[in-house]
C-alpha cells in the first residue's frame, strides 16, 4: 500500500534525517510508529503524504509517487498532524469545503463521529475551538473521508481522558481490511491495544517492524530473581527482581509484551532481536 | 478499558468470553457479539480481538457460521470449565502453594477456612 525504497532525506546537507530507508506498509494494519525525539517520525509521515519530497529514493502510495500529488492519490491519504490550526469557519462550512476532495466522504459517518466525540456543530468557528476539540473534529473528518491511508501524529495529545477512550473505540470500528493506519506516538499506554504492528525508527532507518502477533510468538518477558540463569537479551532492574526480555521457548507461558520495555530493548539491542524473527527486520 | 499488565490482551478477552459462559450469561447455541463489536467495546484492534475468537473456536467453545457470526457451542460450558480448571492448576496453584508453605498453613487448616468461607 505504501512502498518506500532507499529513501534519503535531510533538511541540511550532511545531516541526514532518513538514510536508505526501506519500508512496505500493508492494508488492514495499524502501525505504531515509535522513535526517540528527532528520529524523523513526523518527517516520514510528511514524505508519505507528499508534503515533503525525497532527496533520493522512492515513496509510493497505491502505486504512484506521493511527490506527484496526483488527485487520485491525495484523495486516499489523510493526515492528522500533531499540532495544527483550523480556519475561521464553522464545522459545517469546513465539511462543505473539504469533503468534495474525498469522493468516498460519508456525511452520516461524520455526524455519527461528531456525536461520539460530543462535538458541538453550531456556529462557533473552528479557529476558536481548543486543541482537543479541533483534534477530535479533524480525526472525525479523517475517518469520514474513507481515505485508505490514515496518518496520525500523536493523535491522543490534547484529548481529555474520556476522549482517549472514545478515540480507541472509534479507531477500533474504523479499522478495516482495506485501510492502513500509521500512528506516530510516544503515548504507548494510550494506544498499546490499538496497534497491531510495532515499528521503530532509529538513526534514519526502520530497525524493527513486526506484528504484535509475531512478537508474542517470538519473544517473552519474564521477571526473575535469578537473571544469570536466563538467556537475557535485555533486562531492567525492577521492584522484586529483574525484568528480562528473551527468546520465547516452547514451554513459556503467553506473556504480555510491555511495549515501553520492548522499545528500550529495540533501541539498544535490535541487532540481537531481529535474527530471532523469521524474516529479519520485518515480519 | 483497563487491562491487567500481567496478561496479553487477547487472553483477557478470552477470559471475558469464558466468564460470560461460566456465569451462563452466554448460553449454548446463542450468538455472541461480532469481532468488531467486541473490538470497539474492549477498545482494541480487531486483529487482536479476532485472536480470542479463533482460540476459543479451536477449543470447540465457539463456532463460526460463515456470514452469520460466532455462536456458543452446545458443550461450551463443560469445555470452559475444564479449560479453566487446568489453568487454575497451572497458573494459580503454584504461587498459592508457595505462599501456603512460606506462611506455614497446613491442608487441614485451609480446609477449615474453606468451609467457613462458604458457610457465610
Amino acid at each position: 500500500m505504501i512502498q518506500i525504497k532507499s529513501l534519503n532525506f535531510s533538511f541540511k546537507k550532511g545531516n541526514p534525517i532518513l538514510s536508505d530507508l526501506d519500508m512496505t506498509l500493508q492494508p488492514g494494519r495499524t502501525y505504531g510508529l515509535f522513535g526517540l525525539n528527532g528520529a524523523g517520525k513526523s518527517t516520514l509521515l510528511n514524505l508519505m503524504s507528499g508534503m515533503l519530497f525525497p532527496e533520493s529514493g522512492q515513496c509510493e502510495v497505491l502505486g504512484s509517487p506521493t511527490k506527484e500529488r496526483l488527485p487520485e492519490t491525495m484523495s486516499e491519504i489523510f493526515v492528522v498532524p500533531e499540532q495544527f490550526d483550523l480556519p475561521g469557519i464553522t464545522p459545517q462550512e469546513y465539511i462543505d469545503l473539504h469533503a468534495p476532495f474525498y469522493p468516498a466522504f460519508d456525511r452520516e459517518e461524520m455526524d455519527r463521529l461528531c456525536e461520539e466525540f460530543v462535538l458541538e456543530s453550531g456556529t462557533k468557528l473552528l479557529s476558536e475551538h481548543s486543541l482537543g476539540q479541533r483534534k477530535k473534529f479533524l480525526i472525525s473528518f479523517a475517518l469520514a473521508t474513507n481515505a485508505r491511508i490514515l496518518l496520525m501524529d500523536e493523535p491522543t495529545n490534547g484529548l481529555d481522558i474520556p476522549s482517549k477512550s472514545r478515540f480507541r473505540k472509534v479507531m477500533a470500528s474504523a479499522s478495516t481490511e482495506e485501510r492502513c493506519t500509521v500512528i506516530s506516538t510516544h503515548q504507548v499506554r494510550d494506544l498499546e491495544a490499538m496497534i497491531d504492528r510495532f515499528t521503530v525508527l532509529h538513526m534514519g532507518v526502520v530497525i524493527f517492524d513486526h506484528t504484535i502477533e509475531s512478537i508474542l510468538e517470538t519473544l517473552s518477558i519474564v521477571t526473575t530473581h535469578l537473571p544469570e540463569t536466563t538467556e537475557s537479551i535485555y533486562h531492567e532492574e525492577i521492584l522484586g527482581g529483574t525484568k528480562v526480555l528473551k527468546a520465547r521457548e516452547p514451554d513459556d507461558p503467553d506473556s504480555p509484551i510491555d511495549l515501553e520495555f520492548l522499545f528500550s530493548a529495540v533501541i539498544e539491542k535490535s541487532d540481537k532481536l531481529n535474527p530471532l524473527f523469521q524474516n529479519g527486520a520485518t515480519s | 478499558m483497563n487491562y491487567s499488565e500481567n496478561r496479553p490482551i487477547y487472553l483477557q478477552i478470552s477470559d471475558y468470553f469464558c466468564s460470560q459462559i461460566l456465569s451462563k450469561k452466554w448460553k449454548a447455541g446463542e450468538r455472541i457479539p461480532s469481532v468488531r463489536e467486541i473490538a470497539v467495546r474492549m477498545e482494541v484492534n480487531p486483529n487482536t480481538a479476532i485472536r480470542a475468537f479463533h482460540d476459543l473456536q479451536n477449543e470447540g467453545i465457539l463456532e463460526n457460521r460463515r456470514g452469520v457470526g460466532y455462536f456458543v457451542t452446545g458443550d461450551a460450558y463443560p469445555k470452559v470449565r475444564e479449560l479453566k480448571r487446568r489453568e487454575f492448576i497451572r497458573e494459580k496453584l503454584p504461587g498459592f502453594f508457595r505462599d501456603m508453605k512460606q506462611l506455614g498453613f497446613s491442608c487441614s487448616e485451609l480446609e477449615e477456612l474453606y468451609r467457613k468461607h462458604h458457610e457465610r
